[in-house]
């Protein structure tokens, strides 16, 4: 097993799911409490990722980050390397592929819970962050562990968008996806086999984790 | 004080009134589908009208035409609707502290204490709301209500899960509360006794718009009579 790129696929779920959560929550509770006809639009572009093809999207961010553009041009002076065919870039591109598979969860748990209860917190002075804190999270914990494990879980199986925007850098780009190619590729079937299983075992693990709290914590919340 | 002017619509429902309530306690009669709920949630701040002013002791809680709308929260008004919304992840003492976050633990203590006290629900403060019957709910749901200490208090049928003899007791005990903390009153209600069981004002709204303000006495004259012939036939 390869576990340079085990190691490498564990910190990058582990760093684009932390950063899901930082946007996710307040995105998903604008979503589900705001007004307004925007917020459709709003809706859609954060599930445009899951249907658009991975490679499609990769290829979209490899031009953006790269030299081809402005913006590309700009991010690599301000780090002082291209985000193309690096970690930070795989982060990038995971955090945008891996985005409807965080918000959606959290969508549904935050707009499940009665909007009487919303109203109370707000006319005993719930701010937006309070509200969301002590209200929509611990109502909506479950949804919360499923955008975690869904999160992390897509990033750790996603390959189009790594290929297309990481290539495959042992160290810095090379995932367990790209190895499980690359073990095929090359007709290495029981290498393939022992990838292919740890992959699928790390999903069976994290399934189980979120239906197993879905069934002790028994009906009624999301 | 409380005066407001306001008109607004949900999709075929218009409401347009324009009123001052000077009593400590007013009643708003209607049957259902008045707008005495819609009302409600505009004084409160929850919805927003098309037009329209809403003011409390001459400071402008709502004036659409300058763009003014102070969030529910810090208009000093508090809702009670027949349904209680308790957090139901939180203790009952919890719910009545929500809104108490400026206090320190002490005075916040304290303060749950008295509004639970003032309920009949001092018992409770330990238990879940799932754990509670309707009537308790409510009383609880009342206890938060009050415990910011607010200028107004308005109450969408707050007691119908209480029994008859419970709700004239606790109304007796929160009346007596209200007038000595200064906290002025508005109740919804479709039940002509329960308006007239009290020495209010009354605004008798119909099909969104009012059609009467003044003694209840006056106003749901003919409320009584029928009553009255009711209970006489029977």
């Amino acid at each position: 097993m390869d576990l340079q790129a085990f190691a490498l696929s564990l910190r990058l779920a582990a760093v684009t799911t932390a950063i899901l959560l930082i946007i996710s929550v307040p995105l998903a509770a604008l979503i589900a409490l705001g007004r307004g006809r925007w917020l459709a639009a709003v809706e859609a572009l954060t599930t445009l990722p899951m249907v658009l093809p991975p490679t499609v999207l990769g290829f979209f961010l490899l031009v953006l980050l790269g030299p081809r553009t402005a913006f590309g041009r700009g991010i690599a002076a301000l780090l002082g390397h291209p985000l193309a065919f690096s970690f930070d870039g795989l982060v990038v591109g995971s955090v945008i592929y891996s985005l409807p598979f965080a918000v959606t969860p959290l969508v549904a748990g935050f707009s499940s819970v009665d909007t009487a209860l919303v109203d109370a917190a707000r006319l005993l002075g719930a701010g937006p962050v309070r509200l969301v804190s002590s209200i929509l999270i611990p109502l909506a914990r479950r949804s919360l562990l499923a955008a975690i494990v869904l999160s992390f879980l897509h990033t750790i199986g996603e390959f189009g968008v790594v290929l297309m925007l990481g290539g495959d850098i042992p160290g810095a780009t090379r995932t367990l996806s790209i190895v499980l190619y690359d073990q095929v590729e090359s007709f290495d079937y029981a290498a393939a086999d022992h990838t292919a299983l740890l992959l699928l075992g790390l999903s069976v693990l994290a399934l189980a984790l979120i239906y197993s709290k879905t069934r002790n914590h028994g009906v009624g919340r999301a | 004080m409380l005066n407001f002017s306001l008109d607004t619509r949900r999709g075929s429902f218009h409401l347009q009134v324009e009123c001052a309530f000077a009593s400590d306690w007013t009643v708003i009669f209607g049957p259902s589908g008045a707008g005495k709920s819609t009302l409600l949630r505009l004084l409160a701040g929850l919805d927003h009208p098309i037009s329209g002013r809403i003011a409390l002791d001459g400071r402008a809680l709502t004036e659409t035409a300058m763009g003014l709308r102070i969030p529910p929260g810090h208009r000093q008004t508090s809702l009670v609707s027949q349904q209680p919304a308790l957090f139901p992840h939180l203790t009952v003492a919890a719910n009545v502290a929500y809104g108490l976050r400026r206090l320190d633990g002490t005075a916040r203590k304290r303060r749950v204490g008295e509004m639970l006290d003032l309920v009949g629900a001092t018992d409770l403060a330990a238990r879940r709301p799932q754990d509670l019957s309707g009537g308790q709910a409510q009383r609880v749901a009342l206890a938060r209500a009050l415990a910011p200490a607010p200028r107004l208090l308005l109450l969408d049928e707050p007691f119908s899960a209480l029994d008859g003899v419970a709700s004239d007791a606790l109304l007796v005990r929160l009346q007596t509360w209200l007038r000595d903390n200064k906290v002025q009153a508005v109740v919804a209600t479709h039940d002509a006794t329960d308006a007239l069981a009290t020495s209010a004002d009354v605004l008798l709204l119909r099909d969104g718009r009012h059609t009467a303000l003044g003694p209840a006495a006056d106003v749901l004259a003919s409320e009584r009579d029928r009553i009255a012939l009711r209970l006489k036939v029977s």
